[in-house]
């Protein structure tokens, strides 16, 4: 003891001076442990605990299949169908180039191919699956899992794609195709949603339903330890399929109505007057929607976009044309209503009238002679609409053309749908910044010039005449209603029969909520009589279409001028036919039928096809007759328990 | 009665028991016991042979350490030499006997249990270069003369374990040693020659590592590197302790490690199982269980008389910090993975029958505290 004190003080005093300051750094390094902890388990504990559930799991997402579009009748028109796929999980496989060069041998990829899968997987996450052939044929299948054991990474996989039974229907339907960087700028739903090889509506119907009849993703879920093997399944969620819809489409006349327009280009629209169903809208041509679903090959886009007829753009709703004569009847109810010619103002029509020096031609070079209202509209006198058009002047005119539904959008939930123009003082200074002139009112009155409107729209326009003059809501999504005040039909039948008690109408009838588009429900009737007339007395317009019997129906011709006659044209009796095909008018033709009490009203549009009566009048009083035929099957229709 | 007045000799046991730092003791008892849970958790939840394995050894190895202490501390102080011999000639029988697996050359098959050497040097060390600053005046420490012995002791076996090569353990035992030194008070200066002269031989002392331990320490300066080569440990650590959160995924919950994501996770990372498993509370349970341990003996070492007791309790104390802080800075990214086990935590016998000598002498220290060493 006594021999280590020599200097032994003096040493203990150092080392702990020394233990001190030793003390102090471990004080530092403790705070470094503890600063570390939070930092990692407080403050960015939920990055972990994602990257953690990330390891664990391994997810394969798969698309769900898109609910089913029906016809009325429960006809599927876009339903689904078992397609075998091939996905690939970059991160799970041992290397993905010399499992190209395998797949390439087993699937035959083109080099093309596999670039475009390079560049994909250069863009994802690794543990993306990426998709290397989303419809592999049933031979090329079974020679991949013939394979698998020895292709790590790889997973086939039987899924269900779209598929498209009616091509008449494409452009209401639309089609679905590979998600774009738009789409998921653009459709919120989408943004959480990843499975490889899930479809998104494109247009049409397909676009505007899309989030509810694209389902609920569903996947398989299996941990996963470090070396991506599967030690067990933790959940599998088979996803929802979308939710179904039933159109007010009728499939059957849809089709006739696509086969009378084959090698031709135009649409044609029939409505239900009293519900505002839509039952066939047809644009033709027509294009394969199926081409889209696993993604559209360059040669049948091209062809698709440089037809000279657009087979892609939906005519009946994007398709814009000056409504012609059809509109007459419109000008000849807003005359009646604002009380600017009453049924029996004559005119007397010499083939032309004269305003400030300019001409204006009735398409019957000779002139009408002497004519009152109904002869007007029946042989469509052009004069006689120019004089009364003078009188009413244009904004009154687009008012009541507005009322009955030209210058908006019908359906308003595609996209594709266009609103047309119903010009008038206002509109002109607006858009064009000019004032007025009375000649192009004129020109308004025989709906030409500025006018524009969509084939739906003139259908609905006619719809609403045929009615009796109200409005209706255009629809073409079957919905389920009970509310027997919704029921236009039963009310204009019941107001027949109750017309004289009008105390006892007014209590009866309160709950019904129609809006008229009249002041006088005889200035619609008279328009009836006259339509009448056009289809079905000599000299009418369309009498060389008309039906008899139980089919007897009214309509009214139109002609759209693509290109103004020229006086030269005019004096050398230049036909529509000898003008070059992008020049030649466009036919257009309404009507609604049976005349007596009416159900379905019809637009034909037939363009570059010359004269409503002689190209777009045969194709209506063809759709008519059938539409007629198949009316007791779809009024006696039970949709009780059936899913809509 | 007449024994009482003597407190230089002839403790009963009894005294001794009563003598023991119960504060030390506990938490070293706390500690294992919540290592044998942790085992069980690495197991999968199964009574399987980690941690039947552990258990039998921190037992075995706590009542060793109880042992340890009875002895005199004038017993370990002679012992010193020979002790430090022993381990050393362990080490370089590892070099020719030396079991291999996964390319190191560390363990010498004893039978009953694989010995790693390196492990009990750690402590040997200390215990050597304490006793050799006892025994010389505070006025030849800084001859260079008398800096020559503590050098070549701390060099011969750094470099045995360095060729095995174990870089981790060889840095600690190192750590160790300088430890000692710098306490007996060897001029700064002295130190600072040598981190010139390590500095200018480091370059060369990289061109013999192994192309993984130059990737270890390349990964640390950039973890992304390589993801899912040899940054892989240190992002899977990270991932494990942060998604604990603050109360952790809970007992045997710990995804991280259950799956096979955690390297190692019985021996260096079996903290980061806890981790996970308990959360920041288990964390911060964990690091004053061993700031408890280091504060302790520490304090050991303000108590003892000797100067070789305070230079060994202090220089272990501090020795035994940073083998935590080593491990802890591991696993939580801050340093390289360099492959130290977390002391009493970590599966392991050479490590916990090394931990348990020092501390074994530690508390011999205290129970002794005023006996000569004669």
């Amino acid at each position: 003891m006594i021999s280590n004190r020599s200097g032994g003080e003096n040493k203990i005093r150092l080392i702990s001076r020394r233990m001190f300051v030793m003390s102090v750094a471990k004080s530092v390094v403790v705070f470094g442990i503890l600063g570390r902890l939070i930092s990692l388990q407080i403050n960015e504990s939920k990055k972990y605990k994602t990257l953690s559930d990330k390891n664990r799991f391994r997810e394969w997402k798969f698309a769900p299949p898109r609910g089913v579009i029906r016809d009325y009748f429960g006809s599927e028109i876009a339903s689904n169908k078992q397609v075998y796929q091939l996905h690939v999980i970059p991160e799970n496989t041992e290397n993905i180039e010399s499992l190209f060069f395998r797949l390439k041998n087993i699937l035959n990829l083109s080099e093309k191919a596999m670039f475009s899968l390079r560049r994909k997987i250069a863009k994802q996450k690794p543990w993306d699956p990426i998709i290397v052939s989303d419809n592999l044929t049933w031979s090329e299948f079974s020679r991949i899992n013939l394979f698998l054991h020895e292709l790590q990474g790889v997973e086939p996989i039987v899924s269900v794609a779209r598929i498209y039974h009616e091509e008449s229907a494409s452009h209401i339907i639309g089609y679905v195709s590979q998600i774009s960087k738009r789409d998921i700028k653009n459709k919120k739903y989408l943004q959480n949603v990843n499975a490889a090889g899930l479809k998104v509506g494109k247009t049409g119907l397909e676009n505007t339903l899309d989030e509810e009849i694209i389902g609920s993703i569903g996947h398989k879920r299996y941990e996963v330890n470090a070396f991506g093997k599967r030690i067990k399944e933790i959940s599998i969620d088979t996803g929802s399929a979308g939710k179904n819809f039933t159109t007010t489409l009728d499939l059957e006349i849809q089709k006739f109505s696509s086969e009378l327009l084959k090698n031709k280009s135009g649409s044609v629209c029939v409505m239900d007057i009293y519900k505002g169903d839509v039952i066939a809208m047809v644009s033709s041509p027509i294009f394969d929607p199926n081409k889209f679903v696993h993604g559209i090959n360059t040669k049948d886009w091209k062809a698709l976009i440089q037809h000279r007829d657009k087979p892609l753009v939906n005519k009946a709703i994007a398709g814009l044309y000056p409504p012609g004569s059809t509109i007459k009847t419109v000008v000849a109810i807003s005359a009646l209503e604002n009380d600017i010619a009453s049924t029996k103002t004559q005119h007397r029509c010499t083939g032309y009238i004269e305003l400030y020096g300019e001409k204006f031609h009735c398409w019957k070079k000779k002139g009408h002679g002497l004519v009152d209202m109904r002869k007007a509209i029946k042989e469509s006198c052009d004069v006689y609409f120019y004089e009364v058009a003078r009188k009413l002047g244009v904004d009154r005119l687009s008012e009541t053309a507005k009322k009955f539904g030209l210058g908006k959008r019908v359906l308003g939930n595609l996209i594709e749908e266009k609103s047309g123009v119903v010009p008038n003082t206002k509109w002109k200074k607006e858009n064009m910044g000019k004032s007025w002139y009375l000649g192009e009112t004129l020109h308004s009155g025989i709906g030409q010039g500025y006018f524009l409107s969509t084939p739906l729209q003139l259908c609905l326009m006619m719809s609403q005449i045929a009615n009796g003059g109200y409005e209706i809501k255009p629809r073409i999504i079957y919905e389920k209603k009970d509310n027997k005040f919704d029921d236009l039909e039963q009310f204009i039948k019941d107001k027949e029969v109750f017309k004289n008690e009008s105390g006892l109408f007014e209590t009866l009838f309160s709950e019904f909520k129609f809006k008229e588009l009249f002041k006088n429900q005889e200035n619609i009737k008279f328009v009836h009589d006259a339509l009448y007339g056009a289809t079905n007395e000599p000299g009418g317009t369309s009498y060389g279409s008309r039906l008899t019997k139980n089919f007897i129906y009214a309509g009214k011709t139109g002609t759209s001028q693509v290109k103004k006659f020229t006086q030269i044209q005019r004096e050398m009796e230049i036909k529509n036919e000898d003008l070059p095909y992008e020049q030649r008018d466009h036919a257009i033709f309404v009507a609604y039928a049976p005349f007596k009490e009416p159900k379905y009203a019809i637009s034909v549009v037939v363009e570059h096809g010359g004269s409503g009566s002689k190209s777009a009048a045969p194709v209506a009083k063809k759709v008519i007759k059938k539409l007629l035929e198949r009316h007791d099957l779809r009024s006696n229709i039970n949709f009780v328990g059936k899913d809509v | 009665m007449f024994r009482s007045g003597s407190i230089q000799s002839h403790l009963s046991l009894s005294d001794k028991i009563f003598l023991l730092d119960k504060t030390l003791v506990i938490s070293i008892l706390v500690l294992g016991i919540i290592s044998i849970f942790a085992m069980y958790s690495t197991d999968g939840g199964e009574f399987a042979y980690h941690t039947k394995s552990h258990i039998v050894r921190f037992f075995v190895f706590f009542f060793l350490f109880l042992a340890i202490s009875f002895l005199k501390i004038s017993f370990w102080y002679n012992a010193t030499t020979l002790i430090y011999l022993s381990f050393l000639i362990l080490l370089i029988m590892v070099k020719y006997f030396g079991l291999t697996s996964s390319g190191s050359q560390r363990w010498l098959n004893l039978y009953f249990l694989n010995l790693q050497p390196s492990e009990l040097m750690k402590v040997g060390l200390i215990l050597f270069l304490a006793k050799y600053y006892h025994k010389i005046s505070s006025s030849d420490v800084n001859r260079f003369r008398y800096l020559i012995q503590p050098l070549l002791a701390l060099m011969i076996p750094v470099i045995l374990v360095v060729i095995q090569p174990d870089l981790g353990t060889s840095f600690l035992i190192a750590a160790g040693g300088v430890v000692v030194i710098w306490l007996s008070g060897v001029k700064m200066k002295f130190f600072a020659y040598l981190s010139l002269l390590f500095i200018s031989i480091a370059p060369i002392a990289i061109s013999f590592l192994k192309p993984y331990q130059k990737a270890r320490i390349l990964t640390f300066i950039d973890p992304s590197r390589d993801p899912l080569g040899a940054g892989y440990q240190i992002t899977q650590s990270k991932i494990a302790i942060g998604s604990g959160g603050l109360t952790g995924k809970g007992f045997l919950n710990g995804s991280q490690s259950y799956l096979d994501y955690l390297p190692e996770k019985h021996t260096d990372f079996i903290f980061t199982l806890f981790s996970e498993e308990f959360g920041f509370f288990g964390s911060i349970l964990i690091l004053v269980l061993y700031l408890i341990i280091t504060i302790r003996i520490i304090n050991i070492g303000n108590i003892t008389r000797s100067s070789f007791g305070k230079l060994y309790c202090f220089s272990f104390a501090t020795a035994f910090f940073i083998y935590v802080a080593v491990n802890m800075g591991m696993v939580l990214g801050l340093i390289p993975i360099v492959g130290a086990p977390l002391p009493i935590m970590s599966y392991g016998g050479s490590s916990m029958m090394a931990m348990m000598l020092g501390l074994g002498i530690t508390m011999s220290c205290k129970i002794h505290k005023d006996q000569p060493l004669g």
